[in-house]
Formats: C-alpha cells, sequence, structure tokens
C-alpha cells in the first residue's frame, strides 16, 4: 500500500476551494515535487496533507502504518522565529515532542537523536549557537534537523531554498536527495522548476491544469514544456 | 533605613504583600517570555480591563466573592482571544484592543450607574491602580494566592519543553502530532489566572508592565530560552522585591513604584546588552 493516496481532494479556505480535484499516490522513498504559479494553492494543499486543515472535500488515506506523529515538516520562516531567543540544541529538541507524548521532558534516546541528526546536517559544532544569528542556510538545516527528529519515513518541504544564495540552494538540494537516498520520502513545494525536475521523482503541478506524474512523464507533457520554458525565459520554440 | 524596615517587616500585612508580590512577579514573568514572543504583549491589558469589567458588575450584584465571577469571565475571554488567532476575521491586536476598551468602558459605567459607595473614584482608582490592596491582604488571600502561583510555576515547569514548542512554531507542532491547541488552550487559562492574581499588586492598567518588562530585559542579555527565561523570572522578582520595599519607605505607591523599577531595569539590561552583545 502506498504511504500517502489522495483521493479527490479539495484544499482550501473558509469551504472555498483553492485547489481541486486531486488525486495522487505518494509512495515510500518517492521524491514529490509540487510546483505550480504563485497563488494556485500549493502551500494550502501541503497545510491539508498535514492536517493543519480539514479537506474541504475528497480523502487523504496514510498507509504502510505511518503515525500521525510521525510526519516532519520544514514550514517557510515566521516573522516570530527570526527574532526568537532559542539555542539550536533546543529548537531540534523540540522536533522530539511528537514522540515524547506526554512525558514532560525529553530522554536520553531523545537527546542522542538529536545529536545523531544535528551530525547529520554537518551542524553539530553549531548546537550552542543562538538560532536568530545564523545565517539563513544554517537556520533551513537547523529546521530539517528538527524535521528529521519527527520523522524517520516523511518530510514536508515547504519552499526549503528560498532566499537562499545560489550555492547554498544547491547544497540543501543535495542534502535533501541525500536524505532520500537513505529511504525517506520527500513532498517539496518548489519555485525552481529547473531543480525540481533534477532532483525529484514525481511532479504534481497545480494550477487551472492538474499534471501528476514521474518527472519525464512532465517533461513530454504539454504543461510541463510550457512551464518550463517559461521559467526558462521563454526563449525556446515550441 | 533599615531599622525603620525592619520595623515595618514586623507587621504581618508587610510580609504578606512581600510574600505574594515575590509569587506574582515570578508567575506572571514565566509566561511573559512565551506572549512576547506570540506577539501577544498587550494580552494583559486588554484581560485586566475585562477582569476590571466582571470587578464592577460582581460590585453591582452585591456578591459577597467576587473572584467568583471575575476568574471565570478573564479566563473565557482569555482562551476567546488567544485561541481564535490567526482564523479570526478580527486580527488579534484589533480583538484585544476591543475587548480591552469595550470591558474598561462598561465598567466604569456600571460603576457610575449602580454603586452604592461613597467614594466612587477611589473605588476606580484602587481597581486601576491597585494602590492600597496589596496592603490590606488577609491570610486567606496569602494562602490562596501562594495556592495558585504554586499551580501556575507546577504547570510551567511540566509543560515548559511543550510550550517552548508552541510558541516557537505552532504548525510544526500540530503536523508532529502534538495538539498544540490543547496548549493554547493551558496557556491562556494560565495568562487569565495570573492578571487575576496580579491585579491585587499593580492593578489593572500596569499588569503588561509586570508580564512584559521582564521578558523583554531578559532578551536584551540572553539568546537561549531556558536562560531567557530563568533571567526572566530573577529579573521580575529582583524588581518587585525593590518596589514594594521602596514603595513602603518612600510611601509611594506600591504598584506603579514596581513597574517603574522594572522600567529601569529594562533601561539597564538593554544598555548591557548593546555593549556585549549579550552573554551566550
Amino acid at each position: 500500500m502506498a504511504l500517502l493516496t489522495i483521493r479527490d481532494l479539495s484544499a482550501g479556505y473558509d469551504s472555498h476551494a483553492v485547489v481541486s480535484g486531486l488525486n495522487f499516490t505518494v509512495n515510500s522513498g518517492d521524491y514529490l515535487c509540487i510546483v505550480g504559479e504563485n497563488g494556485s494553492g500549493k502551500t494550502t494543499l501541503m497545510k491539508t496533507l498535514l492536517r493543519l486543515q480539514e479537506p474541504i472535500g475528497g480523502e487523504i488515506i496514510m498507509g504502510d502504518g505511518l503515525q500521525k506523529n510521525e510526519i516532519g515538516y520544514l514550514p517557510q520562516q515566521t516573522m516570530v522565529q527570526r527574532d526568537f531567543p532559542a539555542s539550536v540544541r533546543e529548537i531540534v529538541l523540540s522536533g522530539c515532542q511528537g514522540r515524547s507524548g506526554l512525558r514532560p521532558f525529553y530522554n536520553k534516546a531523545e537527546k542522542a537523536l538529536v545529536q545523531e541528526n544535528l551530525k547529520r546536517m554537518g551542524i553539530s559544532d553549531l548546537a550552542d549557537h543562538c538560532y536568530r544569528e545564523l545565517s539563513g542556510g544554517q537556520q533551513q538545516r537547523v529546521l530539517l534537523a528538527r524535521a528529521l527528529c519527527a520523522t524517520r519515513k516523511i518530510l514536508l518541504l515547504d519552499e526549503p531554498v528560498s532566499g537562499l544564495d545560489p550555492k547554498v540552494t544547491a547544497d540543501m538540494y543535495d542534502l535533501i536527495a541525500k536524505l532520500n537516498r537513505e529511504g525517506i520520502t520527500i513532498i517539496m513545494i518548489s519555485h525552481d522548476i529547473e531543480a525540481a525536475v533534477r532532483y525529484a521523482s514525481h511532479i504534481l503541478h497545480i494550477g487551472t491544469t492538474i499534471f501528476y506524474g514521474t518527472k519525464d512523464a512532465y517533461r513530454e507533457s504539454s504543461i510541463g514544456k510550457m512551464f518550463l520554458m517559461q521559467q526558462e525565459g521563454g526563449e525556446a520554440d515550441v | 533605613m533599615f531599622e525603620k524596615l525592619a520595623l515595618y517587616l514586623q507587621y504581618p500585612f508587610v510580609r504578606y504583600a512581600l510574600i505574594v508580590g515575590i509569587l506574582i512577579a515570578l508567575c506572571s514573568s514565566l509566561f511573559g517570555v512565551t506572549l512576547v514572543l506570540k506577539r501577544y504583549s498587550f494580552i494583559g491589558d486588554g484581560l485586566s480591563h475585562v477582569a476590571f469589567g466582571a470587578m464592577a458588575i460582581a460590585a453591582v450584584l452585591n456578591l459577597t466573592n467576587e473572584m467568583l465571577l471575575v476568574l471565570p469571565l478573564t479566563i473565557i475571554s482569555a482562551i476567546l482571544l488567544l485561541r481564535s488567532g490567526r482564523k479570526a476575521k478580527i486580527q488579534g491586536d484589533a480583538a484585544i484592543a476591543m475587548i480591552s476598551v469595550a470591558a474598561l468602558a462598561f465598567g466604569y459605567l456600571l460603576m457610575n450607574l449602580f454603586s452604592a459607595s461613597p467614594n466612587l473614584s477611589g473605588d476606580v482608582c484602587t481597581t486601576l491602580f491597585g494602590s492600597t490592596s496589596i496592603l490590606t491582604l488577609s491570610r486567606r488571600d496569602v494562602w490562596l494566592c501562594a495556592g495558585l502561583s504554586l499551580a501556575v510555576i507546577v504547570i510551567f515547569i511540566l509543560f515548559y519543553n511543550k510550550i517552548f514548542a508552541v510558541t516557537f512554531d505552532e504548525d510544526f507542532s500540530l503536523a508532529a502530532g502534538v495538539n498544540a491547541n490543547h496548549y493554547n488552550l493551558l496557556i491562556a487559562v494560565v495568562i487569565a489566572v495570573i492578571i487575576v492574581l496580579a491585579m491585587n499588586l499593580v492593578g489593572s492598567l500596569l499588569i503588561s508592565a509586570l508580564v512584559i518588562f521582564p521578558a523583554l530585559s531578559a532578551m536584551r542579555l540572553f539568546h537561549h530560552f531556558k536562560k531567557v527565561t530563568i533571567c526572566s523570572a530573577v529579573l521580575s522578582v529582583v524588581c518587585a522585591l525593590l518596589g514594594i520595599l521602596i514603595s513602603i519607605l518612600a510611601g509611594t505607591p506600591v504598584g506603579s513604584t514596581i513597574v517603574a523599577v522594572d522600567v529601569v531595569v529594562f533601561g539597564i539590561c538593554y544598555v548591557v546588552g548593546a555593549v556585549t552583545g549579550g552573554f551566550h
């Protein structure tokens, strides 16, 4: 069975659907990129997948024994976080809250998990630094380490590279690809269509037309061709 | 000066005031950090005005124990304000401002229309600025206050990690399967209890100061959440203690003296933080 099965899903706010008629499945080990124009409902869809808001119609079925508290999420940064006084370790530890349940304090296993994920993200030396004094790329690594504490199965990333310079962006993509090779399923929202077709295994394009399929099928599809061309500056001839 | 102080400390009402003042300062500063970071600095103000309005209603209804009305009303308002959050049609700051002034206006109106008290403006002034009520506490008030404060502190310690997580990133917590709404509810209820307690100390106009100043001062000095929280609690207690002692010795109003000390300490912390870049 698939990790996530989405059937005829509509997502939106206040019973007003922004995106509807979605059907797709995410299997273990997939790397799915969600692309589409601004305002096409990418973030709304992700929040619905995360159960942060109720679907307006249709259903999301979790399979393969995926539990509600086994989902890792990398949200876009909020204003609150930019000047939040907290150390890297404190933030990454908070990723363990889903597994700690009602237990008030973190145990040894959870602290070890934090160490492991800090190392995995290459930020062990930053553990006692203040989060708000880090660079954008380092902050994203911290939030990714936190998300990894919450899951061993699936990560949902909302524009993980927005605001990062090209070098850091490439590092971030490599890091995510590495996690995917280690067996973590990735669902990522991206503006960067080029990177999406390079790294992803599947593409979900939402907007006026909806496309779901492997990246090769996307490259061949009319919507894929058009969107790829637009992003590259619209100079290729179709 | 110390002799004078020693003399005053022999009176039970002075000792009660010190105990209650320190406990309230401790409680309010613990949750202050969360409120400031959640951009709810003004909720103290809003809720305390609600409590003022509720007190007016209790006075009109001639209730013997006004707490029975004031506490539930304040808690309900806190829940409404904190939980509506992003989904609300009226934004958080506007909602707080609205409830705050409305409660203040209706409270004063009720007191004017129905009050049997011969000294209305004195009553209003006491409720707003808490001028003397801290020095007229009975033994029962002290026990009640100590019990509630202890409950607040225990809740804070037990839920410290959850409160941090929910404050830093609500969406992540929800996605990770934590019921963030329950914790928001808990925070709202505790805040309401603190506000009602603190009205005794500084009155409803100055409560915000007690909640936000220690937190803001601590944030100037430290960059780790735990250190900020501890520093904020220490500063708050020291300021409350100094404020009460000064007010006893100099005969100044208790509430405004404590707040004045808080402001001065914030100034010092601001300068120290700017010069040293804070402590790691």
